[in-house]
């Protein structure tokens, strides 16, 4: 009746799992309790849970990055604690099937729950208003992607409570992940929750490449899109392109777990080896994937802090486009130890290498931008700068790992470790945070306290220092990855330290929180009236913060690069309307709950596969038709806002501004 | 040629890329070719699963041994023949003549049909011959390749039939026909991954 | 702060990749050195001019000059491009030389004959061979000093990493595959050995112990266990397959012919319903 689904499922005798998702649920019971009570539902429901807005989407994923990374870095805090603890012959408080599962969530979560919808959520929010445009492309499909992402999250959390995680790392290898090493349902709730997700991401990159590519303010030719647009184009570009390969392969692992296929098995034949191969053709494209946006949020952030252009705007959007295709041709160098001989090896290292010169060409750009500039220290800089220094470093490890001799001695170490969290965090982390403290503003209409994002980036700043230097050189001492305890004692301290930095980054977290909480308190204090509050080159600081729903009254005609910049200098600052063009009616599309129900019933289908529930299976596979039927007949999709309309409102916001 | 003269401002002499925002045809016509290519790499590493585990047969049967070209042939013709009635289709539609469209959507769907008939049957044969995709990893990797373009005609039946529901519900109005476009887009393909799998599987194996 | 990192860079030096005791580890490390010294060489100024640049363009700094519509110059670029290729042609070179001489699988070149070893990955213990002496030897490696190691591996269960950092290359154990290793002790030694890649609920106890000794005092511990191990035959290798940690070592008199031919193409298979205990 309920498949392999039991009361022992639930880890009462696990009192850490226990206190946390009990606290979780509490806290979620309340927070549902506090909506009712406050009669909101109708308003979240409406402006929020159906809004098929990119501005709305946009936020939302970003909100649930910043709940996931709470729960990502929680993760990260035990393991710190754990090895922290675990040394000579100590066995720690984590014995190794729940350690094992806690660094397979912390990195699951971390690239696909964090990483992944945070970026997805800047390129959601800020490109239509950097085009010029009123949304994007698919703006349904826009709110199932950011819905699916949602029910990839709650699958994952759901694991902590009923079940349990993979215990495989966050690649999930065979023979490992085969039914015959990890016969739990901690694969299957692995494999199931980032296939639905990563089905929302595939959907999200090919919204975003046809927005990029087919919607654009008239006059908006390739080579006058923002920078920042470039580095989204190439990594929707990317995930249209290697998602599909994710998508595959974990097919492939779930038909050997459910219906004894032989892909990867040990036995009839299987080859582990390809799932390796599969899965890094995928998983370098991904980190590609969320370090160009990255990349772009710094293009921005550097260029209008400097009060200049962006140094060398077609060698950027060069350098990008190479990054791209070049991502798709390393994917070795992750298994150089794999022994695929000298030759092929020494090739992948090489092509690993050249992706180094375009990323080399972008950081000597962001630097001549700085040279000549104005520049204004706000806290997107603060991230930009910390970026430049600590990336170039994470860089020089990743590009010594390239050589396959060099690898042969640190592969799997805590050396590796180190540089992948190099990159991670002095690149996306702070890229994204840099993203969010700039948009924050034209999406509330007042911005973030500064003092307190300064003392978040230092946390975060130093906190990676402590938290990562000691692993370089653990990993130079021998220590591998993954390990639960270890004999040498003298390897203590420095994971001590090591320690200490997670610790540090926990304020920083801790201190996001307490900056939004207190930036929404005191937003008087600090209201964006001009829709510019950096002095911005680009076209969303050239509407109001935050923008009506149709983004535009008129559609910009754009004439060159930094089209705001440019307008500025122009005209008087005076921005909207000064021509007095009339306003044409807009059809903007009607909010639409499909997003929601096909997140519902791709949560049932995931739960009923993970437990072997099939009658609950054919019922959430129905239900996701019978939606998709609903959708399909849906004849009143837009709604038309008159051209009186948008006069009055483009007028009132213009007369705000006056005001200020 | 059409298309383009339809965005804003048009004017020869302005480019493509700065005429504005595309009309909605274009717009949903090249996202669904960008969803075609990424469901082709899905069939791209199913390929390339294929071809590493083709020679795999753990002391089982081989493709030499399992596989019947007069089969594959029959069900090749079906399935291009229903690529020929969904252009014939496409044509009708663009006449917004609701008879023949009809004519022609039924017979793609019935040579579709007929299609996954022959390969269920082949399939079937199979599988009580012992020779099931849990045998070995040549048989895992030979359901799962055929199994999947299998799936997506399946899927695309269904399709077809919902569109001939919403051609008699709502007509030929542009919502209708963009989708009708991108599900002949979508048959074509599945054509073209076919061709791809009988020169691989069938005809490679020989 | 620079001076901390600095000291406990060292402290690294005295143990692990950066103190090899072998031929491979020591043409590894000349290569970790060179390369980082290489791009140390552009990574300091660049780190250098970003803190240079950004303090010295600091909005109130009058002195500076700004220039708010320079965004190009083809000298620079030029620069800008050339540098970064420059590097990576240097280290490209440096790449195919090294996966060239250190190819695992090249033998290291040596008056002396080398030893075959034959290595078995299992949960989570490791098992070694010695084919010519017919002996084998669970989670303790001895090997003679000065003399190469000649090692085909593979696993009987899932994929491992053979790793003694101290020796230098590390190379997967995988079912149904044999990898080859070569590596040497040039002093006589322990030195630790472990698993680099993750294999479940045992990895982190999946350390052995490489004692290296004077060739002639491997002879004689050869000829010890010859005379007082006990026998692998198929029913010791099927409790072994078993899994199990913290194994202590344990040596064999007997070796079953062709074990590790037999585990190497994937025709012992492992009790695996042992997995499903919980």
């Amino acid at each position: 009746m309920l498949g392999k689904l039991t009361w022992a499922a639930i880890p009462f005798d696990q009192p850490i799992v226990m206190i946390a998702s009990g606290t979780v649920g509490l806290a979620i019971v309340g927070l549902l309790g506090l909506i009712t009570v406050k009669g909101w539902w109708p308003y979240l429901w409406r402006e929020w849970i159906t809004s098929v807005d990119h501005k709305r989407i946009g936020v939302m994923y970003v909100l649930l990055a910043l709940v996931m990374l709470v729960r990502g870095f929680a993760d990260a805090i035990m393991m710190r604690s754990q090895l922290a603890l675990a040394a000579g012959g100590a066995q720690g408080f984590l014995p190794p099937e729940h350690y094992n599962q806690i660094f397979s969530a912390h990195g699951t979560i971390m690239i696909f729950f964090v990483a992944m919808p945070f970026v997805v959520g800047l390129m959601n929010f800020a490109l239509p208003l950097q085009l010029g445009v009123r949304d994007v492309a698919f703006p349904v499909l826009n709110s199932v992607s950011f819905w699916l992402t949602a029910a990839g999250v709650l699958l994952v959390n759901m694991s902590l409570v009923v079940g349990e995680f993979a215990r495989t790392g966050w690649l999930a290898y065979p023979p490992l992940s085969e039914i015959a090493y990890s016969p739990g349902v901690g694969v299957d709730y692995y494999l199931w929750s980032l296939q639905i997700s990563g089905l929302g991401t595939l959907l999200s990159g090919i919204n975003l490449t046809t927005t990029i590519l087919k919607l654009r303010a008239p006059g908006m030719g390739y080579t006058r899109m923002p920078i920042f647009c470039w580095t989204a184009l190439a990594s929707n570009l990317l995930i249209v392109a290697a998602f599909p390969i994710l998508t595959a392969t974990f097919a492939m692992l779930l038909l050997d777990r459910y219906l004894d296929f032989h892909f990867f098995t040990n036995d009839a034949g299987g080859n582990p080896m390809m799932y390796i191969n599969l899965i890094w053709a995928w998983g370098h494209p991904e980190v590609y994937i969320l370090i160009l946006p990255a990349f772009g949020v710094f293009s921005e952030v550097v260029a209008t802090f400097s009060g200049k252009p962006l140094f060398g705007y077609r060698s950027m959007v060069l350098a990008t486009m190479v990054i791209c295709v070049l991502s798709f041709m390393v994917w070795l160098h992750h298994f150089f130890t794999m022994g695929a001989g000298a030759n092929v090896n020494a090739f992948f290292g090489i092509m690993t290498m050249i992706i180094a010169v375009p990323t080399g060409v972008k950081v000597f750009n962001w630097l001549f931008t700085l040279y000549g500039g104005r520049i204004r220290f706000t806290v997107p800089v603060y991230w930009a700068l910390g970026f430049m220094v600590t990336f170039v470093i994470g860089g020089m490890t990743g590009v010594l790992m390239a050589i396959p001799p060099a690898d042969f001695v640190l592969h799997n170490s805590l050396f590796l470790v180190a540089h992948f969290h190099n990159v991670a965090i002095g690149g996306v982390v702070f890229g994204v945070l840099a993203g969010y403290t700039y948009w924050f503003p034209k999406a509330f209409g007042f911005t973030l306290d500064e003092r307190l994002g300064k003392a978040i980036f230092w946390c975060w700043f130093i906190g990676f220092y402590l938290a990562f230097m000691p692993l370089y050189v653990l990993g130079l001492m021998g220590a591998t990855r993954r390990m639960q305890h270890y004999p040498e004692m003298g390897w203590q301290p420095l994971m001590l330290v090591a320690l200490a930095g997670a610790v540090l980054i926990f304020f920083g977290i801790a201190l996001t929180v307490v900056q939004l909480v207190v930036s929404i308190r005191t937003r008087d204090q600090r209201r964006d009236l001009t829709g510019d509050p950096w002095n911005g080159r680009t076209l969303e600081w050239s509407i109001p913060s935050p923008p009506p729903p149709w983004n535009f009254g008129l559609l910009p005609q754009v004439e060159g690069t930094d089209v705001y910049w440019a307008m500025k200098q122009v005209s008087s600052g005076t921005r909207s309307n000064a021509a007095g063009d009339a306003y044409q009616p807009i059809h903007m599309p009607r909010n639409n709950p499909t997003g929601f129900f096909v997140a519902f019933f791709a949560v049932i289908l995931g739960f009923a596969l993970i437990w072997h529930i099939w009658w609950m299976a054919i019922a959430g596979l129905l239900g996701e038709v019978t939606v998709g039927l609903v959708q399909a007949w849906r004849t009143n999709g837009e709604i038309e806002i008159s051209a009186e309309e948008i006069a009055m409102a483009e007028k009132a916001l213009v007369a705000r501004e006056v005001a200020a | 040629m059409n298309v383009a003269h339809q965005a804003f401002g048009s004017s020869p002499e302005i480019p493509l890329s700065m005429q504005g925002p595309a009309p909605t045809s274009v717009v949903v016509g090249f996202g669904f070719w960008l969803f075609l290519l990424s469901d082709i790499i899905i069939f791209a590493a199913l390929f390339a699963a294929y071809a590493v585990l083709s020679g795999e047969t753990a002391g089982g049967p081989n493709g030499t041994e399992l596989f019947d070209k007069g089969h594959v042939l029959l069900e090749t013709a079906c399935l291009l023949a229903s690529s020929f009635t969904c252009g014939l289709g496409s044509l009708a539609v663009q006449r917004r003549d609701m008879q023949w469209t009809f004519v022609w959507m039924a017979a793609t769907f019935i040579l579709g049909a007929a299609f996954l008939t022959f390969e269920a049957s082949e399939f079937s044969a199979m599988l009580t011959a012992g020779a099931a995709p849990s045998r070995s990893a040549f048989l895992s990797a030979f359901f799962t390749l055929v199994g999947t373009h299998g799936l997506h005609v399946t899927i695309g039946l269904f399709w077809l039939l919902v569109m001939m529901v919403q051609i008699m519900t709502l007509g030929f109005r542009p919502m209708v026909r963009r989708r009708l476009f991108c599900f002949s887009l979508f048959w074509h393909a599945l054509d073209i991954v076919w061709i791809g799998v009988f020169t691989i599987v069938y005809l490679g194996a020989s | 702060m620079t001076l901390a990192a600095a000291s406990v860079l060292l402290a690294s030096c005295g143990e692990g990749v950066l103190d090899p005791h072998g031929p491979v580890g020591k043409a590894e490390r000349v290569i970790l050195y060179n390369a980082t010294a290489i791009m140390l060489a552009v990574v300091v100024p660049v780190i250098l001019l970003t803190a240079v640049f950004a303090y010295w363009f600091r909005a109130d700094n009058t002195r500076a000059k700004y220039l708010p519509d320079w965004e190009y110059s083809g000298s620079i670029e030029m620069i800008v491009w050339s540098i970064p290729a420059l590097v990576v042609l240097f280290l490209g070179g440096i790449a195919w030389v090294g996966s060239h001489e250190l190819d695992p699988p090249k033998t290291i070149e040596s008056a002396i004959a080398p030893v075959d070893v034959e290595v078995i990955s299992l949960d989570w213990k490791w098992l070694f061979i010695y084919p010519a002496e017919g002996i084998a030897s669970l989670n303790r490696l001895v090997v003679p000093a000065g003399v190469p190691l000649r090692f085909r591996l593979t696993s009987a269960s899932v994929m491992n990493s053979f790793f003694v950092p101290q020796l230098g290359s590390q190379i997967y154990t995988m079912p149904g595959m044999t990898t080859r290793l070569n590596l040497q002790a040039d002093r006589a030694g322990s030195y630790s050995g472990l698993s680099a890649q993750f294999s479940g609920e045992g990895f982190s106890d999946m350390r052995f112990e490489l004692l290296a000794v004077p060739a002639d005092q491997f002879e004689a511990w050869a000829k010890t266990v010859k005379t007082r191990g006990s026998a692998l035959n198929a029913a010791a290798f099927a409790t072994l397959v078993r899994p199990s940690k913290a194994d202590r070592p344990e040596t064999y008199a007997y070796v079953a012919p062709d074990l590790f031919e037999a585990v190497s193409s994937g025709r012992v298979v492992e009790d695996s319903s042992s997995h499903l205990e919980k």
